[in-house]
């Protein structure tokens, strides 16, 4: 005797994985293909394999490569934004993912040590709020036309931006 | 009427935690709502950059105290990514079952903080009495209660001591008896559904554009399942169903927690019988390599990611946490704008509040 209703369900649920990964390799021909035109030389990275996209651009088309990403390939889902010091300059890792086509989207944005200012992507997915707010929090990264920029986890009057290199633990 | 802000915490039986919500209300309505958080601030973060890889594991344990194998477990699989490293075909069995046992204890503990929120003191007792039954099992497999620190680079820490197949069989077809019952001491309570159904509605483009994941999003209508979508560890091989409801309500993420427990107990049942023999752990390098990497779970209160960016050292150059509630508790004043002060504490409840990781 065979479980019916479980072979339904594992058959459909190969298709679906097919399909899903019809549109996943569709999205990413699609972004190899279009995004260099459209954002031009500051797209400096461009790498799309297994349904991750690695980008990297430059500061000031930050806001253009995330408005074409959500409104023409449905990237709506922002999930983090990390902050990293390289010791001479700061780094910014968005991770975007896309829930109609199932995949995920990298970028990365270099910002310089002594003006570490960026667009805010807040106005595009208000999820990005409290993560701009603990990056500015956490490493002193301004983020322009940002609704609220407070610190979020550290008392208002603090001083120090914690997670830069330079602020050393007592340990050490 | 004039209009004034109310202080609900720190300290205020609604918040679970320490963190404070300002409300401001009209009367009795609330027409706007800041969530303050910080008081756990740990600086989790930076303490990661001074320890070894090894070293970390106890800590994220500590994330959060009601679900700590799933961050353990999120750890070790965000540093094998690094390291790009093939685990045993057995421990990530073991490790998909403890998660869905992890899974149930964190919704129970979710369903009676909830019920003594709205004043149903007995669902509070149950659903504490059937917890103990999944923390105890987990106590015989990692020898503590409540941070287990059971994942390691690499595998588990030991493999399942004796007779541990039959007592989890055991636990769980006693446990789908009890949710029965549980089904009816709250869906048959006219009470519990007044103060749930249509209270609290974030709407299916809110939940998306906020960033809100896990059970809170899938009570708004989108059926979205990192265990199904993205599968880690085995769950490709294992037939279960992703839960949502249309509701978008306080109702619907209960019912969606309800029935993700009963989707858990058959993943635990296959899990058990699909588990190979063969070791449980591999060797590890101590030294990560240069480079970054992302691990990607489904939480029980929603994504929670870790990404990691090693520079050939012993210790991680930069190991950043992403905590679904820290993300689920800034869209506060979506599902808080319009209803009443006594709804408050109900959709407060709803959303599954940790602070130990929305403050790192």
């Amino acid at each position: 005797m065979i479980d019916l209703e479980t072979e339904l369900r594992s058959r459909i649920d190969g298709l679906k994985r097919k399909i899903v990964r019809k549109a996943v390799a569709t999205c990413e021909r699609r972004i190899e293909r279009e995004l260099p035109e459209k954002i031009g030389k500051e797209l400096s990275e461009l790498h799309a394999e297994k349904g991750f996209i690695r980008m990297r651009v430059e500061r000031s088309s930050i806001l253009k490569l995330c408005r074409l990403l959500k409104d023409s390939y449905k990237f709506n889902h922002l999930s983090l934004i990390t902050t990293v010091d390289w010791d001479d300059r700061f780094e910014l890792v968005y991770h975007l993912f896309s829930y109609p086509y199932n995949c995920a989207a990298e970028i990365k944005v270099e910002i310089p040590r002594d003006d570490p200012k960026v667009d805010s992507v807040t106005p595009l997915w208000g999820g990005a709020n409290w993560h701009e707010r603990e990056a500015y929090d956490m490493m002193g990264i301004v983020f322009l036309n940002h609704p609220d920029l407070r610190r979020i986890l550290l008392p208002q009057e603090y001083e120090y931006f914690p997670l830069r290199k330079d602020f050393k633990m007592e340990l050490e | 009427m004039a209009e004034m802000w109310i202080n609900m915490g720190p300290q205020h039986p609604m918040t679970h935690g320490l963190w404070n919500l300002r409300i401001k209300v009209d009367g009795e309505i609330i027409v706007d709502a800041v969530p303050e958080i910080g008081y756990l601030h740990r600086g989790m973060e930076k303490i990661f950059e001074h320890r070894t890889y090894p070293q970390i594991g106890p800590i994220t344990d500590r994330l959060c105290y009601g679900s700590s194998f799933t961050w353990n477990h999120l750890y070790c699989l965000t540093i094998e990514n690094l390291m790009k490293l093939e685990i045993p075909e057995r421990a990530k069995y073991i490790r998909v079952m403890v998660i869905e046992m992890q899974r149930i204890a964190s919704h129970l503990m979710w369903i009676a903080a909830y019920a003594a929120d709205l004043g149903l003191l007995a669902g509070f007792l149950w659903a504490m009495r059937e917890r103990e039954i999944f923390l105890d099992l987990m106590q015989a497999l990692s020898g503590s209660r409540l941070t287990y620190n059971y994942a390691r680079i690499g595998g588990v820490a030991a493999d399942l001591p004796s007779d541990f197949e039959r007592d989890a069989l055991r636990a769980v077809n006693y446990f789908e008896k009890k949710l029965e019952e549980y089904e009816a001491l709250y869906r048959d309570s006219k009470i519990f559904l007044m103060r749930n159904q249509g209270i609290g509605v974030l709407s299916k483009e809110d939940a998306i554009n906020r960033g809100v994941t896990g059970p809170t999003l899938r009570a708004s209508g989108v059926k979205y399942d990192i265990r199904k979508d993205q599968p880690y560890e085995v769950y490709e091989e294992i037939d279960f169903e992703p839960q949502s409801s249309p509701d978008c309500d306080c109702y619907g993420r209960y019912v969606v927690r309800m029935n993700e427990m009963r989707e858990s107990c058959k993943i635990i049942r296959q899990a058990l019988s699909k588990m190979p023999q063969g070791p449980v752990r591999v060797k590890t390098p101590l030294i990560g390599p240069q480079g970054d990497a992302i691990g990607r779970v489904e939480d029980p209160r929603g994504e929670g990611i870790m990404y990691v960016i090693g520079d050939g050292s012993e210790k991680p150059y930069r190991l950043k946490v992403r905590s679904p509630l820290f993300v689920i508790l800034s869209a506060a004043r979506q599902m808080l704008v319009g209803y009443k002060i006594a709804d408050v504490v109900a959709i407060m409840g709803s959303i599954d509040v940790c602070m130990g990781e929305t403050d790192k």
